[in-house]
């Protein structure tokens, strides 16, 4: 860092917005870091700009390659910042814009449902139907069929579940609902 | 990493409180890794290293709150890798191998039955757990909350499923289930007992009481025993102390390979 660090002004923010804006998730290039929520913010700090992520998996990998990313932009533009991990409000797969999830099933992905509402106590932490109830619905995201079965509840990274369509046969990711 | 810093107007947990939460984790997790190219099948291997890696990240969550406010250079590699067995503050259950119980020193095939088992015992705790600490005073834990109970209800998705199949599956998964179960469930006694650290946590509002959460854990267990045709063993004999620092044989053995690099370039960075 140089000695000349002083506090950006708006348009310094403004410039960062409109780079950061175009920032893709390194895992699934289709979409955005604000599309997917992980950007929440950028500011003037009193040593440069500050970039505002929350992380998606406590232990998702590409959280340090998304920060590395950023910093790496707001270098290549002549910008100086530092990155801010926020954790609360905790990430959702709800703040996911309509885009984004269309985005996502054009690139094969099936788009998570909106999350159960949540509550406290026994019954409401423990969000899953008894064996022989109907599960949820996943679309397939090749042909749109209905007719999908699970086939592992993990898959390729944190954020996503193994699925097949049995109308086309494909297997395809579905972006679990968190 | 840069963090928000915690606003130190309200109350901060206890250091050995979020150590405990920190090591249920990081000790679980370890354990978990051992799968990690093992899987019965692939599905199970993806799982298992899915389940670790949100358990090692949930830890390291906690190490990095717990050494901002320890101060004087901790970090949270310093917690995970140059502390002994004394100081790791988990529950026994999450140093248990995945072999029939046995001397730490005998070797065993790893069994898939103990480690569903042990999953579904310690999430369906910590989905109750991680839901009230949402309320902590301490600001920073009930964020760190919020986040690992959406991971929790998954591994409980999991493992819960995978108990029921197990169980209700053929004479010989059913007799495998069942012995993880009368193994381990003695050993979550411990999660009622009393320690000092949570009773400080507690008292300052920025812990929990757990003996208010047995009868929702309860509940949760016996519903998914009996989808599973499995029999609960009764309680009773030694409650573990490991969340006191007094362990089992079976942790140095888990921290020796785990911390061995660590230790081996202690000033390596990455």
């Amino acid at each position: 860092m140089s000695a000349l660090i002083s506090k950006p002004n708006a348009s310094d923010v403004a410039r960062a917005w409109v780079l950061l804006d175009a920032l893709t998730d390194p895992e699934i290039p289709v979409v955005t870091l604000r599309e997917l929520g992980i950007l929440r913010d950028v500011r003037a700090g009193d040593a440069g700009l500050e970039v505002v992520i929350t992380p998606t998996y406590s232990g998702c990998p590409a959280m340090g390659q998304i920060e590395d990313d950023v910093k790496a932009l707001l270098k290549a533009h002549g910008l100086q910042g530092r990155v801010v991990t926020q954790l609360a409000p905790a990430w959702t797969t709800d703040w996911m814009s309509e885009a984004a999830k269309d985005k996502l099933r054009a690139y094969g992905i099936a788009a998570p449902h909106a999350c159960a509402s949540s509550g406290t106590g026994a019954a409401s932490v423990v969000q899953f139907a008894a064996r022989g109830a109907k599960p949820e619905v996943v679309h397939c995201p090749q042909c749109g069929s209905a007719n999908t079965t699970e086939t592992s509840h993990f898959g390729s990274t944190a954020c996503k579940a193994l699925y097949r369509c049995l109308a086309c046969m494909e297997p395809f990711d579905y972006f679990k609902p968190y | 990493m840069n963090t928000l810093k915690t606003q130190h107007s309200t109350p901060n947990a206890p250091v050995d409180y979020l150590l405990h939460l920190a090591d249920n984790a990081l000790i679980l997790g370890q354990r978990n890794a051992e799968w990690c190219g093992h899987g019965p099948i692939l599905e199970e291997d993806i799982a298992l290293s899915n389940n670790s890696l949100d358990l090692i990240g949930q830890a390291r969550m906690l190490y990095q709150h717990a050494a901002e406010l320890q101060g004087g250079g901790a970090t949270e590699d310093k917690l995970a890798y140059f502390r002994d067995v004394p100081d790791f503050r988990n529950y026994t259950l999450c140093e248990l191998p995945h072999t029939p119980l046995m001397s730490a020193t005998a070797q065993g095939d790893r069994d898939f039955a103990m480690t569903m088992a042990r999953n579904f015992l310690y999430s369906s705790l910590m989905v109750l757990v991680w839901d009230q600490l949402q309320n902590s005073k301490d600001a920073q834990l009930a964020a760190i909350a919020a986040k690992s109970l959406k991971e929790v209800r998954y591994h409980l998705r999991h493992s819960r499923d995978w108990l029921v199949r197990l169980g209700d599956g053929t004479d010989e998964s059913h007799a495998k289930a069942q012995a993880a179960l009368d193994q381990l469930i003695p050993y979550t006694q411990e999660f009622w007992a009393r320690s000092p650290h949570e009773a400080a946590a507690k008292a300052n509002g920025t812990g929990i009481d757990m003996a208010a959460l047995q009868n929702d854990w309860n509940q949760i267990v016996d519903e998914a025993l009996q989808e599973a045709t499995l029999k609960r063993p009764a309680d009773g004999g030694f409650v573990p102390t490991g969340k006191q620092g007094l362990h089992s044989e079976h942790l140095g053995f888990v921290l020796a390979e785990m911390q061995s690099l660590a230790r081996t370039h202690p000033q390596a960075t990455w």
